[in-house]
């Protein structure tokens, strides 16, 4: 009986889990490393390769320099990359300030509807922005929205298509999408701690000063600094409001690659796309690693 | 002893949450929820009055009635609505068996795809479109003699762009995984596959009757999200010159601006009745062990 039982305990798992540990592993993950490689891969490449090309014109030659980068942050390019970058922080600094509060209202909420009814909202509203978002404003707030006409807004210098009108709309998205980062960090700090700074004679400001706030930082931080890359790469939005008048660096993109300003400038714009990845990927080295790290603060 | 003191603790934790509960003086929390409800709704009421109160002609439903009529609207959402089937189901058949078998060995190529997943994040949609219409170009400029340009044909058709759903699955790869994960992390998937396994079922099995049902919740986020995703993409359609549904809310918006606002408010609508319905039906084993 004992013999049976160990036998059968001990010799299967020597010989075969191990195979079926590794070979399943392997196998399941090559379909979407391929499919990277092949949907994600050769675009990214041949962005990567055109950034550093020219064609002459005359000959039909390709030839390799960095004429294309050096274009893209000049002029009007240039301008539009910087535009982008102040458009970005502004509403992510606000929108993370916002979206502090409203999580943290809706977190030590009594009501758990009100808190699942805030995070469904914000759900659909962090992730269904775009065109349906651009055309709620510009019936809101737009040359004749309703409020403009209601409240006689034009008059007193209100312009939805300018920088602070784009913040606005901007916001509607931005302020979900870090109710949504900052939930999960807020519901980590316990009860115990805020009792524990009472109970040693700290006021709120101070328990917010000395304890929340430290371990919030990593999340707040990283938090922002998604929403800043959420709202540099958002186009849809600024595509479908106010079309090119305000200088963002999607906006040059699209134009460029539908050659709307100058025939040939293809190349430039995949130029200016290599300068946005540059951008976003230092924005995820910064927000990953935060990540990570108020994971850890929390779990622990 | 310990267990007495810890019950002490317990108990003068619970008291002081009751004294706390009922303390209702915190102005600022009801401030911020008015505050963010006038921001958020003003809008969405705002684009209602819009589309039913035309200057000139009052109280009319025509942007409404109108819908279903205007050229153009049903086979663009049904363009849509077939994209984000193909993407669905494309991105959980790649996702799913990996990040599974990554839970059950291979934890090695864990944070390869974990990095992989999250590289579309770098590539904004734009930058990402760009690459693909450079990709595109070489099709009639290089291939125009191989086999290879027959399926850069066939994936432009504009009755059904493949491309687009290629471009669709490699956007949605960092709200899968990251949905897929935390699904996964809140149960063991070791011992359920070999308690399954002990039981006498295949892998498949194990998988399919075991692991599936308890990633429901996932699953659903999963899909959800990539279904949003999918109909509110704008970017990468246009750059690209197809057609769906977004695309066309823009394109009828300069004949017909009470008919596209008409139209988003309805999609915005849409969408969140069905997230709140998503919500009530696998929320509860979502919130459940979180208790």
């Amino acid at each position: 009986m004992t013999a049976t039982l160990t036998r059968v305990d001990v010799a299967p798992p020597v010989a075969s889990p191990k195979r079926r540990r590794h070979a399943p592993g392997w196998l399941a993950v090559v379909p979407l490393l391929a499919f990277v490689a092949l949907a994600f891969g050769i675009p990214a490449l041949a962005m990567l390769n055109g950034a550093f090309t020219v064609k002459d014109p005359a000959t039909g030659a390709t030839s390799y320099t960095t004429a294309n980068l050096t274009a893209s942050l000049k002029g009007a390019y240039l301008t539009a990359l910087l535009g982008s970058v102040k458009l970005s922080a502004v509403s992510a600094v606000i929108s993370a300030v916002l979206g502090l509060l409203l999580a943290q209202a809706v977190v030590t909420s009594r009501f758990r509807a009100l808190r699942e009814a805030v995070l469904t909202a914000s759900g659909v509203l962090a992730n269904f922005g775009g065109v349906p978002l651009a055309f709620a404003f510009v019936a809101t707030l737009g040359n004749s929205g309703v409020l403009t006409r209601y409240l006689d807004l034009t008059d007193k210098g209100w312009d939805l298509y300018s920088f602070w009108g784009l913040v606005i709309v901007y916001l509607y998205f931005l302020i979900p999408l870090m109710v949504l980062t900052i939930t999960p960090a807020l519901d980590g700090l316990r009860v115990q701690w805020r009792e524990a700074a009472r109970n040693n004679g700290a006021t709120a400001v101070q328990y917010w000063r000395h304890v929340a706030l430290p371990v919030l930082a990593p999340s707040l931080l990283g938090g922002f600094v998604l929403l800043f890359g959420s709202a540099f790469a958002a186009y849809a939005t600024a595509a479908a409001m106010v079309g090119s008048s305000i200088p963002l660096v999607t906006l040059q993109i699209a134009d460029a690659i539908s050659g709307n300003v100058l025939v040939g400038q293809e190349n430039v714009a995949l130029a200016l796309s290599l300068d946005m990845v540059l951008v976003a990927g230092l924005v995820m080295a910064v927000y990953l690693p935060l990540q990570r790290r108020s994971a850890r603060w929390l779990e622990a | 002893m310990a267990r007495s003191m810890n019950t002490a603790a317990r108990s003068t934790n619970a008291s002081a949450r009751s004294t706390n509960r009922s303390v209702p003086v915190r102005p600022w929390r009801g401030l911020v929820l008015a505050g963010a409800a006038l921001y958020f709704l003003v809008p969405l009421a705002a684009s209602v009055i819009f589309t039913v109160d035309v200057p000139g002609e009052g109280v009319t439903f025509d942007a409404y009635t109108q819908i279903f009529g205007t050229d153009g609207f049903v086979s663009s959402l049904l363009l849509s609505l077939e994209l984000a089937a193909a993407t669905i189901a494309i991105v959980l058949l790649l996702m799913v068996p990996a990040m599974v078998a990554l839970r059950l060995g291979a934890p090695k190529l864990r944070p390869v795809v974990e990095v992989v997943c999250s590289l579309p994040l770098v590539v904004p949609p734009i930058a990402f479109v760009a690459g693909i219409g450079t990709v595109l170009k070489w099709g009639p400029e290089h291939l125009s003699r191989t086999p290879l340009f027959q399926t850069f044909t066939a994936i432009q058709n504009p009755d059904f762009p493949f491309v687009l759903v290629l471009a669709y699955v490699v956007m949605a790869l960092p709200f899968v995984y990251r949905a897929l994960d935390a699904g996964l992390r809140a149960m063991d998937v070791r011992t359920l596959v070999e308690a399954a396994r002990s039981c006498g079922a295949g892998w498949p099995q194990a998988l399919v009757r075991a692991v599936l049902p308890n990633l429901r919740g996932a699953l659903l986020n999963a899909s959800f999200l990539t279904l949003a995703l999918v109909l509110g993409e704008f970017t990468v359609a246009q750059l690209l010159g197809f057609q769906p549904f977004a695309v066309w809310i823009v394109n009828v918006s300069g004949s017909q601006a009470q008919l596209s606002v008409a139209v988003s408010v309805l999609s915005l609508l849409v969408t969140w009745a069905l997230l709140l319905a998503l919500a009530g039906f696998g929320g509860r084993s979502r919130t459940a062990p979180r208790g």
